[in-house]
């Protein structure tokens, strides 16, 4: 609130209006060291992966594409990036395909002990990372797995679940269940009902469900660093094995990279979120 | 269900009476049988691959040689170190989480009162650095503070120092990035619930002569308590846990939980490993239920 009356500015000296605002105008002053404080370093990170020289300076010298060259001549970093998005697609389709059908039976179904399966499906939000980590270190070890991409691809795929069940059960809480109700009246069979008439209304869902499946995978670090041995190194692994060694600016240009990666990925996700949340207002507007 | 409905009033209401009654819910059974189906496999899933190697990790902690024990568990005081090591990651959690609500209400504020175009600028600068992994931001801050690092460019480019200083791997790198990691988890919650606060109870506070300092202690405050709780559980149990961060930036002083367990797990004390992890594990779910008892869980998955 503003609240600057004309009387005030009329009568009042500049000065007076500052410390008569002093509270607002701190604030906004705050608001914008804090933004600047939350932008600044990715800003660097991305100067620094143009940068020309060989050190890290902030303006650089010059600008090039070097780090980004260095990065493809380097086979260990291509690897890494290929075995990061392979096991992130795999991760992806797994949770897809087991959260989209847990959303729905959770959402339609009356079960029982639906709390305790509900907390089961979310709890991976909120054990610390590196408990999970060591409980499937010591899982994998057991059953030689370490250093396999089934293990990074197994455990990913139940830390990214969740995401898939809560975008799906969204699209589904807002479902005119009549729908279906109608196309089975109308001789549908079930499955025909679900892949003409459920499958196209919740698709925004599984596909947003999809996008943070994928990120999930494709950003986690903490169990990767535990199972992925050193037959599968993923590509946070091996930004985290280069940071520990030095902060080569090709780090970088990796960072950038994948920073567009996540970017993406959240942003379909976001955009795709809101689209339903307009389209379940626009549809209880119609029932009411 | 609409389905369900229908189908029992017909049940109950027709003239035919126990036996059909009975068929009609042999099929609901079989609908919700099929509901059981379409939940089992993501369970037997997460069984499979998460509740079991948790649940054994956690079992770890107390296998003696040959029978149950607690005495990996004793090991934790014998020496002061470890208690060191767990009030040093409550209280970095603690302090985290304080700076990033200090932080992180002014800019909320702000954005919830700003026109909707500046809003969602700010919005989207604020998701940018959300949505970037952790590592990766992480590593923005060691670019920043590191010995040959662009603080100590710009330093001593400017004169001011000639020998480099130790920022990095210091407490106060590791704060600093801890902050800056953890202080988007802040802004969202606080930003959705000052945003959802009604405008016309601003105006009616102002039309009944309340000051600006007092619309905001009296009228905002209080109604944005549930962000506040919510942004505090999120950073608290995030901050509790964290390991990327603090094993990358911090000294050999400033050593959390979550790096001991993995310490502990390259020396090969499985045990000791697992009931330190346990331990954490105590400590988040217990934090969780303390926050659930006071506010609703499921809003603070809407991420």
């Amino acid at each position: 609130m503003t609240r600057t009356s004309v009387r005030e500015v009329s009568g009042a000296s500049r000065t007076g209006w500052l410390t008569r605002n002093l509270g607002s105008v701190l604030l906004e002053l705050v608001a914008g060291l804090v933004m600047l404080f939350l932008i600044a370093p990715i800003i660097v990170i991305v100067v620094v992966s143009f940068s020309s020289a060989n050190y890290l300076s902030f303006p650089p010298p010059g600008f090039s594409l070097r780090w980004y060259v260095d990065y493809l001549n380097q086979p260990g970093w291509v690897h890494a990036t290929i075995l990061s998005i392979w096991t992130a697609a795999c991760v992806t389709v797994i949770a897809s395909i087991l959260g989209t059908a847990a959303a729905i039976g959770m959402v339609r179904g009356r079960l029982p002990a639906k709390r305790l399966l509900n907390a089961c499906i979310l709890s991976p939000l909120i054990v610390p990372g590196i408990v999970v980590a060591i409980g499937v270190y010591f899982f994998y070890v057991r059953i030689g797995l370490i250093g396999s991409p089934l293990a990074i691809i197994a455990a990913h795929s139940a830390l990214a679940a969740p995401f898939v069940v809560l975008n799906v059960s969204a699209t589904l809480y807002g479902f005119n269940e009549r729908l279906e109700q109608a196309a089975q009246n109308l001789g549908a069979t079930r499955w025909q009902t679900f892949r003409y008439i459920t499958l196209p209304i919740i698709k925004p869902g599984i596909v947003a469900g999809a996008l943070l499946a994928f990120v999930t995978s494709f950003d986690e670090l903490i169990v990767a660093l535990f199972v992925s041995g050193t037959g599968a190194v993923t590509l946070p692994r091996k930004m985290w094995d280069s940071i520990r060694f030095g902060l080569e600016p090709t780090i970088a240009s990796v960072s950038v990279l994948t920073i567009i990666v996540s970017v993406l990925a959240f942003l379909s996700a976001e955009l795709l979120r809101r689209r339903t949340l307009r389209m379940m207002a626009r549809e209880s507007g119609h029932a009411a | 269900m609409a389905l369900t409905t229908q189908v029992t009033a017909a049940g109950t209401s027709s003239p035919g009476g126990e036996e059909r009654r009975r068929l009609y819910r042999r099929i609901l059974f079989a609908e919700q049988f099929r509901y059981a189906l379409l939940v089992a496999p993501l369970i037997i899933y997460l069984l499979v691959f998460y509740i079991y190697p948790v649940a054994s990790m956690l079992v770890q902690s107390v296998i003696g040689e040959d029978r149950l024990t607690l005495q990996h568990f004793g090991r934790l005081f014998e020496t002061p170190v470890y208690w060191r090591v767990f009030m040093n990651t409550v209280w970095l959690a603690l302090a985290t989480t304080l700076i990033c609500l200090a932080l992180a209400y002014p800019l909320a504020y702000t954005m919830s009162r700003a026109s909707p175009t500046r809003a969602a600028v700010m919005f989207a600068l604020v998701l940018l650095p959300f949505w970037t992994s952790i590592l990766v931001r992480s590593y923005a801050w060691m670019v920043l503070l590191g010995r040959n690092g662009i603080f100590n460019d710009w330093l001593s480019r400017a004169g001011l120092i000639s020998e480099p200083l130790n920022l990095l791997y210091t407490p106060f790198a590791v704060y600093i990035a801890m902050v800056y990691v953890l202080l988007p988890f802040m802004i969202l919650p606080l930003y959705s619930v000052l945003r959802s606060i009604d405008p016309s109870l601003l105006r009616a506070a102002e039309g009944l002569g309340a000051s600006t300092q007092q619309i905001f202690f009296y009228v905002v405050a209080p109604l944005s308590k549930p962000g506040v709780a919510a942004g505090c559980l999120v950073v608290f149990i995030l901050a509790l846990g964290f390991y990327i961060t603090p094993a990358l930036m911090g000294g050999q002083r400033d050593v959390t939980l979550a790096m001991l367990v993995a310490q502990q797990l390259d020396m090969y004390e499985w045990n000791f490993a697992a009931v330190l992890a346990s331990l954490l594990l105590f400590f988040s779910l217990v934090v969780f239920l303390i926050f659930d008892k006071m506010i609703g869980i499921e809003r603070m998955f809407a991420r």
